[in-house]
């Protein structure tokens, strides 16, 4: 089995020295001439006021929770998936019911209007 | 020493040139899906599009990469220089590297893992990280909104792809992308499966950053999203994984729903065409698809993108999860 | 076994490396891409030890969404840096306790596993032969069936910890306007447009 996982490893490594040479290339063979205009911060000509880095819409944070349980949800779900079939009727309704406890949760959110933007 | 060459090295030269062989296929369909864009895009607007360099313009792509090639590689002042190089780095890897388990025909696998389906889902939930790494380290508000909201964006749809691979996988009893592949041969998924199928190519346009859902580089109000300080070579590589990343979307759907290498029917005109080609022309068929979305479709505005996203394709496929299920439980057609 | 062999160090040393890196990098955000490095390698050395499905599992969800939510908070954040170095000293004691702990826990399962070794397999379900099944359709088998009460108990975890993230950040905004889609839909032309006929000459 292990020998499947050596050439994505192998890969890896290439498409990392192939990311590497092109950026390597690009700066050797073009001319390299920055000033103070040039790598300032982009803002459509003016100078840049305030720092680029600042607090946002908690929102942005809730969303980055809810997919963390609903990628859980979904990891739960890759070997339900495949052995289904050995499983018999319990796995199902083992599911369903755990299905039904995090719909339940889904139906909270949307009810408070956590899915909601504006 | 002989059985060190026996042993290690002539293995691992194989391996390379087998990554070889898929790598500069790949790069080439790159360069060319850029020019068939641009083409495409043309015809469906009444223009020419490219077609001064070279005949029809065929040498475009190439011009374009010299171009970039020949730029200065701009580090903005505020940036952080070793994130800001990664990022652009990470995102044209990680666009390589999930070819490495595409089954191109029967056997014609670099990587026949047992989880080919579950490393795919992880390096396209790990491609956020080139976006959100290029929107921090560029210190610049354009990059760093434009990436917050592509983060928030696919992780949204990932969701989504996440149970129309489950629907698929219940149908299979395998995580093998060959055997997936291969459960294929009496029906393609598109035909029984068919609203995963539409759910799963309209999650591909968002989780690509593609139009109608291009809204981390709406030109008109974030210029170019998180690649607006980048130049260069760092540029194109954001350009080419971004590109590599919808033929692998692409790949995936053909895998997924059209049934990957095999022929529509299993009869003689149609076996004479081998295998690779037809995995070729399904994943160009679903490419000129994604054209032909952005060429018809305005842009989704933030809210309706969350909503279609969480309210519509999440609790509509995980109903068809739960209905696919009970449908191959009740009847017992599950896989053995 | 050689090329497993230079594969589980380099491995080994890259998670260990990256660890020390998370505590120890000054930017924060520098920490959590070590973290995530760190997690690539452990993924890593799942794989070694055949257990490719937990490997897969790790980087989807720890690389792939527990560490977006760290990035999201860490670099949102505006964190004075030096000001949380401060308390560096303080919170030493209590840092150094819980290091304690578990390493005495790691010390315990060592122990143990070194009284009776080769009984580590459950014996609810022996485990079936490793190549005969993948280790995804094995996990299948019993996660379901022999061990639902704890898989219930993962999904009350997950329900309470989706309810608990809405209490915790949920604030309702006064005076925002919300496209409300089936009220769009529904509207009928007569309710919109109403047609008047206008003499010449004269205001409706």
């Amino acid at each position: 089995m292990l020998v499947e996982y050596l050439p994505i490893l192998i890969f890896l490594g290439i498409a990392a020295g192939m990311a590497l040479a092109a950026i390597g290339a690009s700066y050797v063979v073009a001319r390299q001439r920055p000033d103070s205009e040039k790598v300032s911060a982009y803002e459509c000509g003016f100078d840049a006021f305030g720092d680029a880095r600042r607090q946002f819409d908690v929102r942005f944070y809730l969303v980055a929770i809810l997919f963390i349980i609903f990628d859980l949800e979904i990891a739960f779900l890759f070997p339900w998936a495949i052995s289904l079939g050995q499983i018999g009727m319990f796995g199902f309704w083992s599911m369903i019911v755990f299905l039904a406890v995090l719909t339940v949760g889904f139906v909270y959110e949307w009810k408070k209007g956590a899915l909601e933007w504006e | 020493m002989a059985s060190l060459w026996q042993g290690y090295l002539w293995p691992g030269l194989i391996i390379v040139a087998q990554i070889v062989a898929i790598i500069l296929p790949l790069l080439g369909a790159v360069a060319y899906l850029t020019y068939a864009e641009r083409k495409v895009l043309a015809a469906m607007q009444l223009r020419k599009g490219p077609n001064v360099v070279g005949p029809f313009g065929l040498l475009q792509p190439l011009a374009d990469g010299l171009k970039l090639l020949n730029k200065e590689t701009i580090l903005p002042s505020g940036a952080n220089p070793i994130v800001f190089v990664a990022a652009p780095m990470l995102t044209f890897v990680l666009s390589l590297v999930a070819w490495a388990v595409i089954p191109f025909d029967a056997g014609v696998v670099l990587a026949d893992i047992n989880v080919g389906i579950l490393y795919l889902f992880a390096i396209s939930s790990l491609g956020v990280y080139g976006i959100i790494m290029a929107g921090w380290a560029s210190n610049s508000k354009y990059p760093f909104l434009g990436a917050l909201r592509s983060a928030a964006q696919m992780v949204s749809y990932e969701v989504a792809i996440g149970f129309v691979i489950i629907t698929v996988l219940l149908c299979v009893g395998s995580l093998n992308l060959s055997a997936i592949v291969k459960a294929q041969e009496t029906v393609w998924f598109c035909v029984p499966l068919l609203p995963m199928f539409v759910i799963f190519f309209i999650s591909a346009l968002a989780e690509t950053n593609r139009a109608p859902f291009d809204l981390p580089e709406a030109e008109a109000e974030l210029v170019a999203g998180y690649n607006v300080e980048y130049s260069s070579m760092t540029f194109a590589l954001f350009f080419l994984g971004e590109y590599a990343n919808m033929i692998l979307m692409s790949a995936m759907t053909a895998l997924l729903f059209l049934g990957g290498w095999l022929p529509p029917i299993g009869i003689p005109p149609f076996t004479w065409i081998p295998g690779p080609l037809w995995f070729a022309a399904k994943v160009a068929f679903v490419l000129f698809l994604f054209l032909w979305v952005r060429a018809t479709f305005p842009r989704y505005r933030y809210d309706q993108l969350m909503r279609l996203g969480w309210k519509v394709f999440l609790p509509f496929s995980l109903l068809w999860v739960v209905v696919t299920a009970g449908v191959l439980v009740a009847f017992d057609w599950t896989p053995k | 076994m050689v090329i497993q062999a230079i594969a589980f160090y380099m491995f080994a040393i890259v998670t260990i490396a990256a660890a020390v890196m998370v505590i120890s990098a000054r930017n924060p955000v520098h920490s959590v891409l070590f973290l995530i490095l760190a997690f690539f390698n452990a993924a890593g050395l799942f794989v070694l030890m055949g257990a490719e499905f937990i490997a897969m599992i790790l980087v989807i969800v720890y690389v792939g969404a527990v560490a977006v939510l760290f990035l999201f908070v860490v670099m949102m954040l505006d964190i004075n840096f030096a000001e949380l170095r401060q308390g560096f000293l303080q919170y030493l004691p209590i840092g150094g306790l819980i290091g304690i702990v578990l390493l005495v826990e790691l010390l315990f399962l060592a122990s143990t596993w070194l009284a009776k070794p080769l009984k580590t397999a459950s014996p609810a379900s022996p485990a079936p032969a490793a190549d005969a099944v993948t280790n995804t359709h094995a996990l299948g088998r019993v996660l379901y069936t022999d061990y639902v009460y704890l898989f219930q108990a993962a999904g009350l975890v997950l329900l309470v910890a989706m309810i608990g993230a809405i209490v915790l950040t949920l604030r309702s905004r006064e005076g925002v306007r919300r496209q409300n889609a089936a009220a769009q839909l529904n509207r009928r032309r007569d309710q919109a447009v109403e047609v008047k006929k206008v003499q010449p000459g004269s205001s409706i």
